[in-house]
């Protein structure tokens, strides 16, 4: 018996010593890699996606679009600096399962183990906010996209640049539209996922709409994953001339359709992420006249001749070449999170090649000066009280509409200038 | 006001109904053979998958696709029980809470790799009944009718025939059924089915109205649990009376207090039936 143990103890001593040493090995392996780097200008770009769990479609779309980017990018030779030599990217990430908890664990390691020169936000604003404390902990760049939430650049972050236009500007073009459509309009009910991004969105909507005169009749909000609207919608008082609010997108289609069956009267719907999506278009009758505010939609026109008259650059890829190449690829038209996804590896690559450099101090710079016009919209950051919210962007709001063979559409219907088609009441049966 | 709490009410227990057949197939599983079964929640969600695909893919009418699905269900208990559960049945309590927890994680994921996470919708709408204030989509009294079908078939089955006596000798005392001649492992095969497929159908009467995903389950589960509290174990009629409970009071809550108070007073009544009558409102045992 004793024999025995003495030999367990020895086997383990060899085995600690083993180990120490192949993990020695494998430090200075990593030691020597940033040297190699340097001298190929190989830029790693690290992010999580989440693959699986409730954010994987969105999520999916986002990566796409990014990588079509980097494709696209690298494929053309890479960002040319001064110094004649070309920086190429590569992607690194990990599957988040749409959970905080793993993102920042995640950032940390891409950080640290994968060496990631310059980072991109998880989607959705819960996950993206929780990113950005690691990379601002590990001074790096990050390009938050998916993420629309203001709050997360209230806390005095310098690395960190918002694609999104905030949630606090979402709603308020859906509200101007009532106003045009109905100038006696004058009762709103806000019902609302009660998740980080929605209460962003709703609570600056219901500042901005008592500012404007409008009484909120009801104001309440839903847990996130709630599938029965019928409490909520029986509390909304009869005769309101709008609803807004909803979430994501599981929740706010499922309120829509509810909405529809249970005949609500009312002017206009409007609400959050779920309208501009295609898959929208499944629930039929209930989908028509549902307005919806969208961060990008392939009809919209920004181009160089609207970035002239602005008297700023136009940069990178036209609108329909996006549309085009992003449909080739990936057999699906463009949503605006895959626009998302790709306007963040431009702006990168914008920064850098202004910077002509990758040095994070650098790049910072020309980020905080950028503002650009791209097939995405206007690009253009806060660099004072709420550092890095994007202040240059604006929303387009989309309604489900028929055409003539009575097919469902998607109309952009506001702001005016950029109307493809006339709003329409909201009507239930 | 009154038109309000007619509305919520009837909202409310309108889907009390479905929430007491769902909840009937979890009772079912652990009245006879004490398992949890974790898994009950991706189960409805297969069941509204599966009403789903033979109405998207076969243009089958939703409620005859739910009688398919119910024979599939009760297949998939059939399986499900021969591959993880027999042999754990008498391990520790944890064992078959983990295996079929194992099962909840593993049609999870293969929900979520052929399904994605994105809702699915049953485009399928009958119009609504219109009664003075209160609207209700004739989807979601079907839902209540086949409900009550169902609990009358699963009462009349357990009361009034063989297999269903023998399922309640096994829940009684499963060595005594032995010795009476009762082949136990068959029996406790047929009850695993039996609730497997309760769960599908009410996972196919919730897809007539609501969408859904391959986590959609988990919230009736939930409500499972707390109405198998309610209504006590092994009682069909226990199961869905506690659903009309916990339906009306979902309800009835929202109109005199913030939506979010529901889960309050919902898992404060389940604390009070533990503390008062552990063995449920209803309980058979």
């Amino acid at each position: 018996m004793r024999k025995t143990r003495l030999w367990l103890l020895v086997a383990l001593a060899i085995l600690s010593l083993i180990l120490a040493g192949t993990s020695m090995a494998q430090k200075e392996k990593k030691a020597a890699a940033p040297a190699a780097k340097a001298a190929a200008k190989n830029v790693v770009i690290g992010f999580t996606a989440s693959q699986t769990g409730k954010f994987n479609v969105e999520a999916t779309r986002q990566i796409h679009g990014l990588s079509l980017w980097m494709d696209q990018v690298n494929a053309a030779g890479g960002v040319k600096l001064p110094d004649g030599s070309a920086v190429k990217f590569t992607a690194k990430f990990y599957d988040d399962e749409s959970k905080k908890e793993r993102v920042q664990e995640l950032y940390t390691k891409l950080i640290n183990e994968d060496k990631a020169d310059f980072l991109i936000s998880p989607y959705s604003s819960g996950l993206a906010d929780a990113s950005a404390v690691i990379a601002q902990q590990y001074k790096r760049i990050m390009i938050t996209c998916g993420a629309a939430s203001d709050s997360t650049y209230k806390k005095g972050y310098t690395l960190v640049y918002q694609t999104y236009t905030p949630a606090s500007r979402y709603l308020n073009g859906a509200l101007d539209l009532l106003s045009k459509m109905d100038p006696k309009a004058k009762t709103i009910a806000i019902v609302h996922e009660k998740d980080k991004f929605s209460t962003d969105v709703v609570n600056a909507l219901k500042t901005y709409a008592e500012s404007k005169g409008y009484k909120v009749a009801l104001f309440e909000g839903y847990e996130p994953g709630t599938t029965d609207f019928a409490p909520f919608i029986n509390k909304i008082p009869a005769g309101v001339d709008a609803i807004m609010g909803g979430g994501h997108f599981a929740d706010t289609s499922t309120f829509a359709k509810q909405l529809y069956e249970k005949g609500f009267k009312t002017k206009m719907v409007a609400l959050l992420v779920a309208p501009p999506e295609d898959k929208f278009a499944e629930l039929g009758d209930a989908a028509y006249g549902i307005i919806g505010p969208s961060q990008w939609e392939p009809q919209v026109k920004y181009g160089p001749e609207g970035a002239k008259a602005m008297g700023i650059e136009y940069f990178g890829i036209s609108v329909a070449d996006f549309t085009k190449e992003y449909t080739a690829k990936f057999k699906e038209p463009p949503t605006y999170h895959s626009a998302g996804g790709y306007v963040a590896g431009l702006l990168l690559e914008k920064a850098i090649a202004t910077a002509g450099s990758t040095d994070t101090e650098k790049v910072k710079a020309a980020l905080d000066k950028m503002d650009i016009m791209t097939f995405y919209g206007r690009i253009k950051f806060d660099t004072e009280k709420s550092h890095g919210l994007q202040i240059g962007h604006d929303m387009v709001d989309i309604q489900w509409q028929r055409d003539e063979k009575k097919n469902l559409v998607k109309q952009v219907v506001w702001p005016e200038a950029a109307a493809t088609a006339k709003p329409v009441f909201y009507h239930a049966k | 006001m009154l038109d309000q709490v007619l509305s919520s009410l009837s909202d409310g227990i309108v889907l009390g109904f479905v929430y007491g057949l769902a909840a009937m197939g979890l009772s079912l599983i652990w009245g006879v053979m004490t398992v949890i079964n974790l898994a009950h929640g991706p189960v409805i969600a297969l069941g509204m998958f599966g009403t789903y695909l033979f109405f998207t893919q076969a243009g089958m009418n939703p409620y005859l696709a739910i009688l398919l699905v119910a024979v599939l269900g009760l297949l998939f208990g059939f399986v499900m029980y021969g591959v993880a559960v027999h042999r754990v049945l008498n391990a520790p309590h944890l064992s078959t809470l983990l295996a079929t927890f194992a099962i909840n994680m593993i049609l999870i994921g293969i929900g979520t790799a052929v399904f994605s996470t994105s809702p699915h919708n049953v485009d399928f709408s009958m119009g609504s009944l219109d009664a003075g204030p209160i609207t209700i989509p004739l989807t979601r009294l079907i839902a209540a009718l086949g409900a009550v079908l169902v609990t009358v078939f699963l009462y009349s089955f357990l009361y009034f025939t063989r297999p269903g006596k023998a399922i309640r000798a096994v829940a009684n005392n499963r060595e005594a059924a032995e010795l009476m001649g009762i082949p136990s492992a068959a029996v406790l095969a047929l009850s695993f089915g039996l609730g497997t497929m309760l769960a599908a159908v009410a996972g196919g009467l919730i897809a007539t109205f609501f969408p859904f995903t391959i986590l959609s389950g988990g919230p009736y589960e939930l409500k499972s649990f707390v109405i198998c509290v309610l209504g006590g174990l092994g009682n069909p009629l226990g199961a869905l009376l506690g659903g009309l409970i916990l339906g009306g009071l979902e309800g009835l809550v929202p109109a005199f207090m913030p939506v979010s108070w529901v889960p309050v007073v919902e898992f404060g009544l389940f604390v009070l039936v533990l503390v008062v009558r552990p063995t449920g409102l209803f309980g058979a045992k």
